[in-house]
């Protein structure tokens, strides 16, 4: 997605009047909404259908996991300022909220890196049981995702001291924001689904 | 030439700026070469699916046969599947997609042109990858829809090859998707509205939405699938309390809407034959527009009929008969309306109009026997059968590799600017019908007599013999009609360019309107639009007792005289097939190394940053 340029050439007229690449870019969100949403089917599918342990219960810290949500959901209001800023054409001020953009999901996918290892600690591998299967595909998913987006965060940085985001830098601050906050949303879901819904009792333990 | 000043390049890789010569094909945006590229591509594959089946025909050709093991059968029959639908039929459909949509719509090209280019070579180098497992071990063997836990545990890298390279080939259709509908949505020309589109255009629409909106369901079961391959995962191991039943639902999520993708661009293209051959408006238009808007949101609510005997239960089994036997209702429409067009018209019986009128008598004929299969007790003796098989190659060789030649007939002079020769045309047709008749007419009867699908040779006891030695006689004759239609375009290729009439049709679609072939800019003026067939009324008027008078000034070669030099078109550029090259490095990662996958996910990260820092047009 890393296109901003691409209707430069047609900006003097559009049927709809909005930029193409604003349209593709909420098509591929569309688009994306199904591949999250698979995923989190699995998810769902097979809660409580684990043989062996462990199981939600026995690893989650839900206390931990809850202040690196709030770090990803605060990184959605900084990438709010940036855009403002941007619009407001106060280049420096934005390039400050982005690279703050930027740290805060940093923080996330460590956070999520930390998580993730004090699991295996624990037992649980991608190949342990179907929690451990589902799990780690769909919140790894989600963490690919947001380095992804901590990547174009940079790269738009970048760009900006070079002078190369074109004659309205907004425009790709406001493409790179709407990935951002639809990685955020997604992330309320799962938050909410994987983390926040109790699990039923293990496979067999009724 | 819409060429414009070179002037020193700062970035990493020197612009490119040529657009003629072999090695401008590699850097080209145009979204005509680009089609070109699509359909050599895709007809290449055509031909390695057609030389697979042909393999198939051979070892059934008499019982207990020992041409092929079952080993080589079932790597045979699983890639004869997977190139013919995702090697050839999709991007054969993209092909003419890219190259009419702009000039349907009067754009000059479509809305990201470099996207473009990288659909394309991330699709062939996908195709290449998923071939390349002939040669690294085995081809993928466990069917196109790969059942867990059948797929998962199958020994060998084939299944591994199948999940990676569908993945590859899955983001090149996506990237095209939503590439052709953003291009649809915002790049119509003035007057243009949805109601004065074409229906090919239409269907194009409504395919990029299904695939938008369909490949990302696949996207997760590969990955799952995958995962399960190379991680061991448990997502389809039911010996972890996995459910293999998961995979079936995910697979064809994805798998009917992706039989409409395979099928509504044919209707698209019945549709802009049937009119210009009978010499009539398309009868119902908004009739047919919407019954393919309504198959595009039906399409997504019948997929449990591919699963009848899975075992879901009567409910299951009953909804989505009621809901499958609704779906034939707008494709049902759609046959009206095109019988309507042909009625009381002035038939003229050139190949395009035999293709037409063919494919859809022969996808009149699968769809039967697909209402056969919506009604589950029935479909409990036929799943699995040939006569599933009878019926899939009705549908969809029937309509969708009919209606591909009959564009090729239709388009030809548009695209190359040579006419093909119609004598032998119709010669081509009539072998291809009578040979896919032969063919896949006595499956029917071997499905119902018994004979399974997928099983790689039979005892002569069971008496089915003749009807496969017929069959294996009509695949050969469908080959001696496909070599005779290469050998056509090759002795048409030869000739010089040039056309004593460049509307030779006398069409009634605005991409007639430019020159054959059109300049790179398209139109030199974009135009504006006043009516659905507007082509057809700049050329031809009523009179006072409704009779069609020609416009005197109007037909077609007016619109071009030459000009076109201050228009700027996007340049060429390297960005998409490096991108593209990485997707592969990402595959054989997976399967052999972690370097490759760093390697591939740099070469990716480099690429788009490159791309994203070279501006479309070059200054």
């Amino acid at each position: 997605m890393a296109d901003a340029h691409a209707d430069l050439v047609h900006t003097e007229y559009t049927s709809t009047g909005l930029r193409s690449t604003k349209l593709a870019m909420w098509l591929f969100l569309a688009s994306e909404c199904l591949l999250f949403g698979g995923l989190i089917t699995a998810y769902v599918l097979y809660r409580g259908q684990s043989t062996t342990g462990p199981y939600p219960q026995d690893v989650f810290d839900i206390g931990y996991t809850s202040v690196s949500s709030f770090v990803l959901l605060a990184s959605s209001l900084t990438m709010v300022l940036a855009h403002n800023a941007a619009l407001a054409r106060d280049y420096a001020r934005m390039r400050l909220w982005l690279l703050a953009t930027a740290m805060l999901g940093l923080c996330f996918v460590g956070g999520q890196v930390f998580e993730f290892t004090s699991f295996f600690r624990e037992g649980l591998t991608l190949h342990t049981n179907l929690f451990g299967s589902t799990f780690f595909v769909l919140t790894g998913f989600h963490g690919v995702h947001v380095t992804v987006g901590i990547l174009m965060l940079l790269i738009l940085v970048a760009f900006s001291f070079r002078g190369s985001l074109s004659d309205d830098p907004a425009f790709p601050v406001e493409m790179v924001g709407l990935y951002w906050h639809f990685v955020d949303i997604v992330w309320i879901v799962i938050f909410t689904v994987v983390y926040l819904i109790p699990a039923p009792p293990p496979h067999g333990a009724v | 030439m819409a060429t414009v000043t070179v002037t020193p390049q700062r970035g990493i890789l020197r612009r490119p700026m040529a657009t003629t010569g072999f090695w401008s094909w590699f850097t080209t945006v145009d979204h005509k070469k680009i089609g070109i590229l699509y359909g050599i591509s895709s007809f290449l594959f055509f031909v390695i699916g057609g030389c697979e089946a042909l393999l198939i025909r051979s070892q059934l050709a008499k019982p207990s046969n020992t041409l092929l093991n079952a080993d080589q059968y079932n790597q045979i029959f699983t890639m004869h599947g997977l190139t013919m639908i995702f090697l050839f039929v999709m991007p054969m459909s993209a092909a003419f997609f890219n190259y009419l949509i702009p000039l349907m719509i009067g754009a000059r090209d479509v809305a990201f042109p470099r996207l473009n280019a990288l659909s394309f070579w991330v699709f062939l180098l996908g195709a290449l990858f998923l071939n390349s497992s002939w040669f690294m071990g085995g081809a993928p063997d466990g069917g196109w829809f790969a059942y867990a836990p059948n797929s998962t545990t199958d020994p060998g890298n084939g299944m591994t090859f199948y999940a990676l390279g569908l993945l590859i080939t899955g983001i090149a259709s996506t990237v095209g998707a939503i590439n052709l509908a953003i291009t649809v949505i915002n790049m119509r020309a003035p007057g243009m509205s949805l109601f004065r589109m074409p229906v090919f255009v239409w269907m194009g629409l409504v395919v990029q939405f299904l695939l938008a909106f369909s490949l990302p369901i696949i996207t997760v079961a590969l990955f799952q699938m995958l995962f399960d391959r190379r991680w061991d995962t448990a997502f389809f191991d039911p010996t972890r309390g996995g459910e293999p039943l998961l995979w079936q639902h995910m697979f064809w999520l994805f798998g009917h809407p992706e039989v409409y993708i395979l099928i509504l661009p044919a209707f698209g293209i019945f549709s802009e034959i049937l009119p210009v051959f009978a010499r009539k408006p398309l009868f119902g238009y908004q009739f047919v527009v919407f019954s393919g808007i309504a198959i595009g949101f039906i399409g997504f609510g019948v997929w449990v009929h591919h699963m009848y005997a899975a075992g879901l239960g009567p409910v299951a089994n009953t909804a989505f008969g009621i809901s499958t036997a609704i779906i034939a209702v707008p494709t049902g429409v759609k046959i009206f309306n095109w019988m309507g067009t042909l009625y009381g018209g002035d038939l003229h019986l050139e190949p395009p109009m035999l293709f037409a009128i063919g494919g859809i008598a022969m996808f009149v004929i699968g769809g039967l026997s697909g209402v056969t299969h919506s009604i589950v007790p029935s479909d409990y003796q036929q799943t699995d059968t040939y006569y599933v098989v009878a019926h899939f190659h009705y549908v969809l060789f029937g309509g969708a590799i009919f209606a591909f030649f009959g564009a090729m007939y239709y388009w030809w002079p548009k695209v190359f600017g040579r006419m093909l020769p119609n004598r032998w045309g119709k010669v081509q047709f009539w072998i291809l019908l009578i040979g896919f008749n032969l063919t896949f007419a006595p499956m029917h009867i071997l499905g119902l007599g018994g004979m399974i699908r997928r099983e790689y040779t039979y005892p002569a006891a069971l008496g089915l013999t003749v009807w496969n030695q017929i069959a294996s006689i009509g695949a050969f004759t469908i080959a001696l009609s496909v070599l005779l239609f290469i050998i056509l375009v090759v002795r048409t290729q030869l000739k010089p360019a040039g056309l004593e009439n460049e509307d030779p049709w006398d069409a009634r679609t605005l991409e007639w309107t430019t020159a054959c072939p059109p300049a790179v800019y398209n139109f030199d003026e974009i135009p504006t639009v006043h009516a659905l067939d507007d082509f057809w009324h700049r050329k031809y008027a009523e009179d006072e007792t409704g009779r069609l008078v020609r416009v005197p000034a109007g037909g077609s070669g007016e619109d071009h005289p030459g000009g076109g030099h201050a228009i700027h078109l996007p340049s060429p550029s390297f960005w998409p097939i490096v991108v593209s090259l990485g997707f592969p490095l990402l595959g054989y990662g997976v399967l052999y190394s972690w370097w490759l996958v760093a390697a591939g996910a740099l070469v990716i990260v480099i690429g788009l940053t490159g791309w994203a820092l070279e501006p479309s047009v070059a200054e």
